[in-house]
């Protein structure tokens, strides 16, 4: 018999995994993850900030990554640094300020470790109608502007000459990548975030001849991920979170497996 | 093709556009205006601002100072210098064709047909070879019946026979879609026998006008040097025919 937690989890991490799959490609394509990892840390920052305001832990953290996407656009334009060391000293330095303002709030009881590596199982119907709600909306954009999304991913300049916008599309992807980031974070915690994001894409990748058909097979990579974690994650009693990246990461390998296996066999006729 | 484009203005025009970067002027008092169905070809040493300019006519960046007047629902068609595709992406040559806007099956498989890469249409463009796919990026520019083709060193990677090709094709697409061409490249001898005027670049436009013409002008040899000067000396030598800048003999010039 299913427990109501575990199938309302289970909805939660399929909902999350729908929209993971395409912005993941995304991260992968345009070499986010360093950026999307900063927007992961800072997230801490936008739960206190959550706390504080006393909104919906999602509108904080969605919030934060906004800001941090933008700061970072700014800042990486006009300074001497290298992008990844910029990356680094504000992915690094807003979880540090998040951990303080979370240690600072003696008045609520913050159970940090929730936050950093996720509690699906506590996810409830409000949280499942954001995920969904919040879900739809950005698929419901990312198929609206799939060609300026691709194109500009593929080259910015033919992108701009051939008038499809990459400066509004860049910006779409931020405020995408800003609302994916605060679900998978609510499910996989702040430090797993990005391996939810990339792993299925990376996945998806070895078996897809398009864009197109790397978004949708990452999508069922991750749905079958956040699966197999869960249902691992309740029969063996693991933290679910972990359980569902380590699914991931199975998945990952099994497909380097097939590719390279299938790889030789293409090559076997010729000797 | 035939379209609200205008007959006699220019496709773009470019009127004393200036860029500044770092405090430093990339490009400063340029005037520049791509006419339908002229070839303007913009020659210049490194770091003199002809991918700028390219960057300027297509929209791409915005100048500091002067403006550009672009003819409305123009249909630009651009082969820009630098092009890393990150090799995660998944992307046959089709579907490279389609990238900007979906096109018919047959315009896809015509512009493929006239770069010869028609065999190429479902290889991944990771594995393509350079010079393969520098034909696929012209290919894609051209898909779309532009009216405006811009070409930034676009025969890079390529070896003799296919460069050769290429510039063919250049004058050709010219004829076909009565297009107006902006060819960037280092080669002077094509330069000299396809364009119908010369934009000779060094940050600020060092001179202008029909190949002879530039090839005559002092600034021009001493941008080039030494091999532009021996194509130079010919031309002032023997005057009983006409020497074309690339070594070939002609009794009539070219049109």
């Amino acid at each position: 018999m299913l427990d109501d937690f575990f199938v309302r989890a289970l909805i939660a991490g399929i909902g999350v995994a729908i929209v993971a799959g395409p912005l993941g490609c995304f991260i992968m394509w345009q070499r986010l993850a360093y950026f999307g990892d900063t927007m992961a840390h800072a997230s801490l920052l936008g739960i206190a900030l959550a706390i504080i305001l006393e909104v919906h832990i999602f509108a904080g953290v969605f919030g934060i990554c906004i800001v941090a996407a933008f700061l970072l656009g700014r800042v990486t334009d006009r300074s001497q640094l290298p992008a990844d060391s910029l990356l680094g000293i504000l992915s690094h330095s807003t979880l540090a300020l998040g951990l303080i303002l979370v240690s600072l709030m003696y008045w609520v009881r913050v159970d940090l470790l929730q936050y950093l590596f996720g509690n699906i199982l506590s996810v409830n119907w409000i949280d499942i109608a954001t995920i969904y709600l919040a879900g739809a909306v950005v698929i419901a954009l990312l198929v609206w502007r799939w060609r300026q999304l691709v194109c500009t991913t593929v080259n910015e300049e033919i992108a701009a000459a051939e008038h499809l916008q990459p400066v509004y599309t860049r910006y779409l992807l931020m405020v995408l990548l800003a609302a994916v980031v605060a679900f998978a974070m609510k499910i996989v915690g702040i430090i797993l975030t990005m391996a939810m994001l990339i792993i299925p894409a990376a996945s998806a990748r070895y078996f897809s001849n398009s864009p197109e058909q790397m978004a949708v097979y990452s999508v069922l990579a991750g749905i079958i991920a956040v699966v197999t974690g869960l249902v691992l994650s309740l029969n063996v009693d693991l933290p679910s979170g972990p359980s569902i990246v380590f699914a991931a990461s199975v998945i990952f390998v099994s497909s380097l497996a097939i590719t390279s296996i299938v790889a030789t066999r293409k090559l076997k006729p010729t000797k | 093709m035939a379209n609200k484009i205008s007959k006699n203005m220019p496709l773009v025009e470019a009127n004393g556009v200036g860029v500044i970067r770092n405090n430093r002027w990339l490009l400063r008092d340029v005037d520049i205006a791509v006419h339908r169905t002229s070839i303007v070809s913009l020659i210049g040493p490194n770091g003199s601002g002809k991918t700028t300019v390219a960057k300027i006519l297509t929209d791409v960046i915005k100048p500091d100072r002067g403006s550009v007047n672009r003819q409305q629902d123009l249909r630009i068609g651009y082969v820009p210098q630098k092009f890393n595709l990150n090799s995660t992406f998944p992307i046959t040559v089709n579907r490279l064709m389609n990238l900007t806007r979906k096109h018919s099956n047959r315009a896809v498989s015509e512009a493929l047909d006239s770069l010869q890469i028609s065999h190429l249409a479902q290889t991944a463009v990771q594995n393509l070879s350079g010079g393969e796919f520098q034909r696929a990026l012209f290919a894609r520019a051209i898909v779309s019946k532009p009216d405006l083709l811009i070409l930034d060193e676009p025969a890079q990677g390529m070896d003799y026979a296919g460069e050769a090709s290429l510039y063919q094709l250049v004058e050709e697409t010219r004829n076909r879609f009565d297009c107006g061409i902006l060819l960037i490249t280092h080669d002077l001898h094509i330069v000299m026998a396809k364009a119908d005027v010369v934009i000779c670049l060094n940050t600020h436009v060092c001179c202008t006008g029909t190949p002879d013409l530039v090839a005559n002008n002092r600034e021009y040899t001493r941008l080039f040097g030494e091999s532009a000067q021996k194509s130079l000396a010919l031309y002032h030598h023997e005057h009983d025919h006409e020497h074309l800048p690339d070594g070939s003999i002609a009794t009539s010039a070219k049109d």
